[in-house]
């Protein structure tokens, strides 16, 4: 019979510690913050989609080698290149150019596989997360067009 | 006007619980035959999100699986690419410096500890207590913070590399981790006296669900599940690989069998690992990340390679058999809660239902691990 009591006197006394703990933690800092209105900093190394990085001139850095393309364990990296002239010492050369850089982000796992595997320091993460969309065209990105735009607004 | 459906003192009744159910915490189904709220017999569908993840392991090179390894358990993922690349470094022949391998053991320990808690949330959320889940992702927050400033991910990481690491940890992380314990270990003196200590949780799981030695050894459970049966197993122990030796730390054990053991096990576990973390800070070497004798495309010799870690769940193991090309030939995956999973049919005959969904939260199911 004493057990009883006793227990009932200690499951009693468990629930108001606990509920002592919740009371607490009413005063407590908040720490959620209001998304959309208020967003934090992403952190340096966040990964987003990749992105081309432009030399001095505003072109891609891109040779078009190909080693991204390879890397790439979900194939969601498509190039494409022209071949151009160019004058260099008096000489005629031939030279590659990328005309077009196409990423499918739909296939993308974001293991980073292709920044690491370029060689020439040609594309980096981008910090962009606000991706949501209900068509699956809006995640075929053009990399190259998106480069343009993106030297125009900095322009 | 229908007259109420008459059962036969005798007769029973098959409940679905899943695919898709909150209990199961993912698309699990289990088929059980009640007899009123009694289970009688129960079964285990699995299959619904099987992805092939061993398939797509023999059809891409080394390097390429490694993003897939972060997809089985997305709780506790850097465990299982750990194994991963020890696996591929141990066959290969590739020294690690050993600034890579203490940052490894400390941030699988650090995932550890942020699986455990989200686990902990979760099975009191099961039990109908909603405010420690609460307070259990707001302490993982500052652990998936801290990994996000150096992996770049939150969840699913691609950190390690093969004879090293992605990336440096930076004094930011070290000073984050070292502020970190102090508040964790202060959170666990909370969750103990908020949970751990209720008269509601403890009549819930005391006594409940009895899972033997025996019947752990019959179906190969490892992990919590087995250390709360009274079994003293755990790969960082038993098979030290990477630089565990080096540290100080207990394995916690249970010989109560019930689902109390099993939950005690992984709180005390968060401890130890804050442990390892506390000792791998102090004694984190300088030096290079990346192995210097490297070779860019990764052949495998001939041969049969195994590698087992312990990861949050239990002992992951990964075998692989190479005929010497740029990819494996046969790739096989041993995940733990895979063999947690098949002793709860055995286990829960007779058991009360809300007994027996008590119960699989104590298995710390995630089912995309289970259903590579």
């Amino acid at each position: 019979m004493g057990g009883y009591f006793s227990e009932i006197f200690n499951g009693s006394k468990s629930l108001l510690i606990g509920m002592g703990i919740t009371f607490r933690e009413f005063f407590k800092p908040t720490v959620t913050v209001q998304y959309p209105y208020q967003t934090i900093k992403m952190s340096a190394r966040f990964r987003g989609h990749i992105e081309l990085i432009a030399d001095e001139e505003g072109k891609p850095k891109c040779v078009v080698c190909g080693m991204c393309e390879r890397a790439c364990p979900s194939g969601c990296i498509t190039l494409g290149s022209t071949s151009i002239e160019i004058e260099v010492d008096g000489k005629i050369k031939k030279k590659k150019v990328l005309s077009k850089y196409d990423l499918d982000f739909t296939k993308c796992s974001l293991c980073g596989q292709c920044v690491e595997n370029c060689s020439f320091g040609a594309i980096e993460f981008s910090k962009e997360y606000n991706l949501a969309s209900t068509r699956k065209e809006d995640y075929h990105f053009n990399l190259l067009e998106r480069l343009k735009r993106l030297e125009e607004r900095n322009a | 006007m229908s007259a109420p459906i008459q059962l036969r003192p005798d007769e029973t009744f098959i409940l679905n619980v899943g695919p898709q159910h909150p209990a199961t915490h993912g698309v699990l189904r289990v088929k059980m035959q009640m007899d009123g709220e009694y289970i009688v017999k129960s079964e285990t569908v699995l299959g619904y999100i099987h992805r092939m993840h061993e398939k797509m392991g023999e059809n891409r090179t080394y390097a390429q699986y490694l993003p897939n390894l972060s997809r089985l358990d997305y709780l506790g993922a850097l465990g299982y690419t750990h194994g991963h690349v020890l696996a591929i470094e141990r066959a290969a022949g590739i020294e690690v410096p050993e600034r890579a391998e203490y940052i490894r053991a400390i941030t699988v320990e650090l995932n550890r500890v942020a699986s455990h808690l989200f686990w902990f949330g979760a099975f009191v959320m099961d039990l109908g207590g909603f405010s420690p889940l609460m307070y259990a992702i707001q302490d993982r927050e500052h652990i998936l913070d801290m990994l996000e400033a150096v992996t770049g991910a939150r969840l699913t990481y691609c950190y390690y590399r093969f004879g090293g690491l992605y990336n440096d940890v930076d004094d930011d992380f070290t000073e984050a981790a070292k502020r970190f314990i102090p508040r964790m270990r202060k959170s666990l003196k909370k969750y103990d006296a908020l949970v751990t200590g209720n008269i509601i949780f403890q009549k819930r799981l005391e006594g409940i669900a009895p899972v033997s030695a025996e019947m752990c050894r019959k179906y190969g459970a490892t992990g919590p599940v087995a250390r709360g049966s009274g079994i003293n197993f755990d790969v960082r122990k038993n098979e030290p690989y990477s630089v565990y030796p080096e540290f100080d730390f207990d394995i916690p054990v249970y010989h109560e069998c019930d689902s109390m053991a099993r939950y005690k096990v992984r709180m005390d576990e968060m401890e130890q690992s804050l442990r390892i973390i506390e000792q791998g800070l102090e004694k984190l070497p300088g030096g290079p990340i990346m192995a210097e004798k490297k070779p860019k495309n990764i052949k495998l010799p001939v041969g049969d390679f195994y590698q087992a870690v312990e990861t949050a769940r239990g002992s992951f193991g990964i075998r692989i058999v190479s005929d010497g090309d740029k990819n494996a030939y046969r790739l096989k995956l041993r995940s733990p809660t895979y063999s947690n999973m098949h002793l709860f049919d055995e286990a829960c005959e007779g058991m009360l239902i809300m007994d027996a969904l008590a119960f699989m939260g104590t298995l710390d199911l995630v089912i995309p691990e289970m259903d590579r």
